[in-house]
């Protein structure tokens, strides 16, 4: 244990600086109050670097019309909190809310999205969600570029995207400049509730806070259970790449393909169920390769210059939780693995119930992590 | 500003041409090498700021040596060895890759 580390008066502590971490951070810190960040370093599991950085509310709550509720929600947020963020920072973070595209290389693959579309339609408490069914030559208006492959999609207007490693890097600088006490290399092995609230401790030391808040991504599933959460998370690998710097050619986001502000584009993104497993598969990114050359020909001549694998944060039932402890009042959880589009809605409302100890709870009731509490069969 | 160090071998020289220009390498150089031989400073301006940019790492990671070659732009020319007949132009702007004449 390092001797001497000095923590001042702390309000809050949250176990997690990545994009979900940091919007906390930041709405708490708005509210005035004294927070904590504390955590891991360069090594840590991190979907805030590895992600597409959509916005995206295209589908969302299939089954779970709280969901999209809550995405919409998010997504008409995003243009105020965008400014805000660059108000204060300086850091243009690139949002766009062009609408995006889910584009189609089969007739199976979209009957497949407009029978989602129709169940998304059908269920009861849904909010307004416009999307328009194009066929290749609507498509082809709004992205010249497809090739003779794709026969179809979506398109929504609501979605969007954003540069998000600079979001990530704006939310960082707007928490240095609100005051919040971020540690980094501050890794949280165990939270002990002591009575009026927690110690919190890892190699670095220990330090206590009147209340606790899990943001900590995968990290969540051993931490949750010593306070009373449950966070049953687990890893579900993603493949992306990016290519050289080109002139801006893409104007809408896809969801397997989208131009950054920066020129280079993004080719995603696949799914695998490999645990902790991060390394890079050649034969996950020429599958990615080949359907993004499908989609958009001339991609196939511009160079790959990086490629990497990250760990998305899943839920069993792939939605987010957002808790509070009934045994330990003042901890709470909060897990997603869409913290890009859902930022504004963390650093927003997710604080507020945070910060008013989750009285106003409303909406994020349906979110409590106990849905996956089964009763033990005798 | 560089001078070739003496061949080892004789290495055929091979003719290109740098935005309009006649130029002369050698077999086996690599595009950048030519061009530094040809007393070439810069190979393209920077896309968002406009200031010349010359080849630099040598070694494929820095991405300052972009030139269009053949009509291919973003060519890393310290990676792309030297061919006879090739047109060679510095690389202006970003590459507008929907513009290329397809391969």
């Amino acid at each position: 244990m390092s001797e001497g580390e000095k923590f001042g008066e702390v309000e809050i502590a949250i176990v997690g600086g990545g994009i979900t971490g940091a919007s906390l951070a930041w709405g708490l810190s708005r509210l005035g109050k004294k927070v904590l960040v504390l955590d891991e370093g360069d090594v840590a599991f991190r979907a805030s670097r590895g992600n597409f950085a959509l916005i995206w509310v295209q589908l969302k709550g299939l089954g779970f019309p709280a969901y999209a509720h809550w995405t919409n929600w998010a997504a008409d947020a995003w243009p105020g909190f965008a400014q805000t963020l660059s108000d204060q920072t300086g850091i243009d973070i690139a949002f766009r809310r062009s609408g995006g595209l889910t584009l189609a290389l089969s007739d199976d693959e979209m009957e497949k999205q407009a029978k989602a579309w129709a169940r998304l339609r059908e269920q009861p408490d849904m909010p307004a969600c416009p999307h328009e069914r194009l066929d290749h030559d609507g498509i082809g208006r709004l992205l010249p570029d497809i090739g003779p492959d794709v026969v179809g999609g979506f398109y929504c207007p609501r979605d969007g995207h954003v540069n998000v490693l600079r979001l990530f890097a704006a939310l960082h600088r707007g928490l240095a400049l609100s005051g919040v006490d971020y540690r980094a290399d501050h890794r949280v092995d165990a939270i002990v509730p002591d009575g009026t609230g927690f110690r919190l401790s890892g190699a670095w030391g220990e330090v206590g806070s009147a209340k606790v808040v899990l943001a900590a991504g995968l990290g969540n599933a051993v931490l949750a259970s010593m306070i009373g959460l449950t966070m049953p998370v687990r890893p579900v690998g993603g493949h992306v790449m990016v290519t050289e710097k080109a002139r801006p050619f893409l104007r809408y986001p896809t969801t397997s393909v989208r131009q950054t502000d920066d020129g280079g584009v993004m080719i995603g993104t696949s799914q695998e169920e490999r645990g902790f497993d991060t390394s890079v598969s050649p034969a996950v990114l020429s599958t990615l390769a080949e359907r993004a050359i499908r989609t958009f020909p001339l991609l196939g001549r511009l160079n790959v210059v990086r490629s990497w694998s990250a760990l998305r944060i899943m839920t069993p039932d792939g939605f987010p939780i957002y808790d509070r402890s009934l045994r330990y009042p003042g901890a709470f959880g909060a897990t997603c693995h869409s913290g890009v589009t859902l930022a504004p809605a963390h650093a927003l409302r997710l604080a507020s119930w945070i910060a008013e100890d989750g009285s106003s709870s409303g909406l994020l009731d349906v979110f409590r992590g106990r849905r996956f509490d089964v009763p033990a069969l005798a | 500003m560089f001078r070739r160090l003496p061949d080892l071998a004789v290495r055929k020289a091979v003719s290109f041409t740098f935005d309009g220009r006649s130029m002369q390498g050698r077999e086996g150089d690599s595009i950048a090498a030519a061009l530094l031989a040809n007393g070439i400073d810069h190979v393209r301006v920077h896309p968002v700021s406009g200031a010349p940019r010359s080849p630099y790492c040598l070694m494929g990671v820095c991405f300052e040596c972009l030139v269009t070659v053949n009509g291919v732009g973003n060519r890393q020319a310290c990676q792309t060895e030297l061919r006879d007949a090739m047109v060679i132009e510095s690389q202006r702007g970003a590459r507008a890759v929907s513009d290329e004449i397809s391969q």
